[in-house]
């Protein structure tokens, strides 16, 4: 057991740092375009974007360690997002990286570490919900185009996306394997025969959309993958997704947050923070979220040996979903009878954060879908 | 960065598992509850020889000279089958010693509990339950270059079967004023009698001390200069229990999971159905996260790394709080025969109530957490 860092992962983190100190000065953070084009151009020219794809692509060619260092000092600055790419960086580029034809790759991959193109990922669809392969959205081949017909759901920023990634059924209806038939394509959303609906959400914003798709053309040369390969594309450009160590410094800001909160907050008379319930509800949370960073590092030891990781990472995904509950409950409580204000304390801040956490919360598998795989595939009991 | 165990440490871990096996399966370890000391001084002597009981003592006198991360692997084997020993407490016995005694004193003790020639035993806990330097009221009295010492300890793990007694006593009214001194069993004036517990493989005692003499030798430190010592000790004390929570937490989920591919009930085995099977998924996520909790504690008491307090009280509190869930969902998920004497699962909920409660239950230790985050920030 050692938790020391080589000298050469020391000065990578403190060049992360100075590089952080000069660009995010205390105090200054701002959503303004002209300075978010500009961070991002910084933080590219660095090749800190895309840090972890192949430098021939454009990317930066880090390590694993690395890559951990620069979101653990990007989260703990509460850095801005890097231009439009979240979807991109995240999903598309590792897929297109991994299967796509040279021409793909030189098409998108720029446009992906240069922030300019925002992605979306077309993969629930109404009726499918966590079982995500029963999709019935089609494709049907005609000369140098699918032919796509259906409908997305749960599409996130679908509105202000340029192109999706999509997941269509071009095999034959009742394959033996749901998994078989399942083609990627990669879909300009301007394409005739697309339309894009927003779902509000009880808070009242708009995170999702619906997509719906009549008689969309799309050419065989955006087709990423072999046709019915469109599964396995889907997987593994999930299974880039890293261990969640950068997750905790999100949570732990906003942890001190609802400290603060408490400090200034009274409940029955004093400050909430004196409550010894709330004082130890925080130090609940504050556990959960302490023991997601060590079982990610765990994980990341794996990672570093070399082996893959399976179902373990649901354990954090569960802890995730559960704190975002908790604290958002949290935050409400210690506000006492003003809880249930929309935007009487902080402009509603909490009130909002309080009703988001299904974006998080069931988004990649509700929890008890979780619960289900480290059943099955960690404890080995039988399938349902 | 790596957050694993070494070869050695897995090889350690396997060899105590295979002892463990052959020596105290369950049967085994059922009779030895029964017994009036309630362990085998045949099987200590030999747990002595293979080295756990001086694994964390230097080599100089006797031991080892490893960590307390090593230490953890045979926590872990002794916690799963709920071995019955004095290997808690003699450790941390020989912990406050070697952390705080002189060189002497030192060459005096720790070879003894290393070989398991002396069973060794912190003596903490008062009347009152405070777990922290203030709440020692037991009071010493100066005598010469001596000290006497009047008043009793409670839940002083195998207190009555302990050859040397680490007790924590009051120098001053102040709220440092703090020594630990090292009580030999016989000494006049101390008496240990045993107070039955719940967990049968566990023996505590309350010891009363009416005027014994605790010679100005066998003070670890300075008079009165205990209190970060102490400290520590409640945080290693905290650390072992919760090291043995890990396996003891293993072992109830294992025999859970084990009964839920068995049992048949409406034609299937019950752990296909989601009332068992997430339940079953639930200590699972717990006993993996209080465990790299602790993992990460350990390592830094033995890194004398600041974050050692917080970390162990985090661990502390959750496995407190997860273990004492897994007690009741196992027996609750056998039916009604976890609840039966044959059934091995209603000893680890016995465990668990005993766990919850040493060195600190949860509240005790997320207050604490919550007082270092609120006042140092």
């Amino acid at each position: 057991m050692d938790f020391q860092l080589t000298p050469e992962e020391e000065t990578f983190r403190a060049e992360v740092r100075a590089f952080l100190d000069e660009m995010l000065p205390p105090g200054t953070h701002t959503m303004d375009p002209a300075f978010l084009a500009e961070w991002h151009r910084r933080v590219r020219e660095k090749r800190w974007v895309g840090f972890s794809w192949p430098r021939e692509v454009g990317g930066g060619g880090g390590s694993i360690m690395q890559q951990v260092i620069l979101k653990e000092e990007m989260a703990k600055r509460k850095a801005p997002p890097l231009g439009t790419c979240f979807m991109g960086l995240a999903w598309v580029g590792p897929a297109i990286i991994q299967y796509g034809t040279e021409a793909q790759k030189q098409r998108f991959v720029p446009d992906i570490l240069d922030g300019k193109v925002q992605w979306c990922t077309g993969y629930s669809e109404p009726g499918s919900g966590s079982d995500l392969a029963s999709l019935q959205c089609r494709g049907v081949r005609d000369g140098e185009h699918y032919v796509v017909n259906g409908q997305k759901i749960w599409t996130s920023i679908a509105m202000w996306s340029k192109w999706i990634i999509l997941l269509v059924r071009t095999g034959p209806p009742g394959v033996e394997h749901k998994h078989d038939g399942i083609t990627c394509l990669l879909v300009e959303m301007d394409t005739p025969g697309i339309t894009v609906r927003p779902i509000r959400n009880m808070s009242g914003g708009a995170m999702f959309a619906e997509v719906f798709f009549d008689d969309v053309r799309v050419p065989v040369g955006n087709r990423l993958g072999e046709e019915g390969q469109g599964w396995k594309v889907t997987v593994s450009a999930l299974a880039h997704e890293r261990s969640s160590i950068a997750e905790v410094e999100g949570l732990l800001r906003k942890l001190d947050e609802l400290v603060e909160l408490a400090r200034r907050a009274v409940k029955n008379g004093r400050p909430a923070l004196e409550d010894d319930g709330v004082r130890r509800r925080i130090a609940r949370c504050e556990t959960r979220i302490e023991a997601m960073r060590m079982n990610g590092l765990r994980f990341l030891t794996k990672q570093l040996k070399g082996e893959p990781l399976g179902a373990e990472t649901s354990i954090n995904k569960l802890h995730r979903a559960a704190l975002e509950v908790e604290m958002g409950d949290l935050a409400l409580e210690i506000q006492g009878s003003a809880g249930h204000l929309e935007k009487e304390v902080e402009g509603g801040r909490w009130q909002r954060f309080a009703l988001n956490w299904p974006e998080v919360v069931i988004g990649g598998g509700t929890p008890n879908i979780q619960r289900n795989i480290i059943g099955e595939r960690v404890l080995g009991l039988p399938k349902d | 960065m790596n957050f694993g165990f070494t070869e050695e440490q897995e090889l350690l871990r396997q060899e105590v598992r295979k002892f463990l096996d052959a020596n105290a399966p369950m049967e085994a370890v059922r009779k030895l509850a029964e017994t009036p000391e309630g362990f085998s001084r045949a099987l200590w002597k030999q747990i002595g020889a293979l080295g756990w009981l001086g694994l964390t003592i230097p080599e100089a006198h006797g031991g080892a000279g490893l960590g307390l991360v090593d230490l953890v692997v045979v926590l872990e084997e002794t916690g799963r089958t709920l071995f019955p020993s004095p290997l808690l407490a003699t450790t941390l016995a020989a912990a406050a010693i070697r952390d705080a005694g002189s060189e002497a004193q030192r060459a005096r003790w720790l070879p003894g509990l290393a070989e398991g020639s002396a069973i060794g035993t912190i003596a903490v806990v008062e009347a009152g339950d405070r777990l922290d330097p203030g709440g020692v009221r037991l009071a010493g009295r100066r005598e010469g270059g001596d000290w006497r010492i009047t008043g009793e300890k409670l839940q002083v793990l195998d207190g009555a079967t302990a050859d040397l007694l680490v007790v924590a006593f009051r120098t001053g009214s102040g709220d440092g004023e703090i020594a630990l001194g090292v009580v030999e069993r016989g000494t006049p004036g101390l008496t240990a009698e045993t107070t039955p517990s719940i967990d049968g493989t566990r023996r505590v005692a309350r010891l009363r001390c009416e005027g014994v003499r605790v010679a100005g030798d066998a003070l670890l430190g300075a008079p009165g200069a205990a209190g970060p010592a102490l400290a520590r000790l409640l945080d290693q004390a905290a650390a072992v229990v919760t090291a043995e929570t890990i396996g003891a937490a293993e072992g109830a989920l294992r025999l859970t999971v084990d009964y839920a591919r068995e049992r048949v009930q409406f034609g299937s085995p019950i752990g296909r159905f989601q009332g068992v099977k997430h339940p079953l998924a639930e200590m699972y996520v717990d006993v993996e996260s209080f465990k790299s909790l602790l993992y990460y504690a350990a390592w830094c008491l033995d890194q004398g790394d600041p974050e050692a307090p917080r970390f162990v009280s985090m661990a502390k509190a959750y496995a407190g709080e997860a273990f004492a869930r897994i007690g009741i969902d196992g027996v609750q998920l056998h039916g009604g025969v976890g609840y039966t004497w044959e059934y091995d699962i209603q000893l680890y909920l016995k465990r668990s109530k005993w766990a919850r409660a040493a060195f600190g239950d949860p509240d005790h230790h997320y207050d604490r957490v919550a007082r270092l985050r609120t006042e140092a920030r």
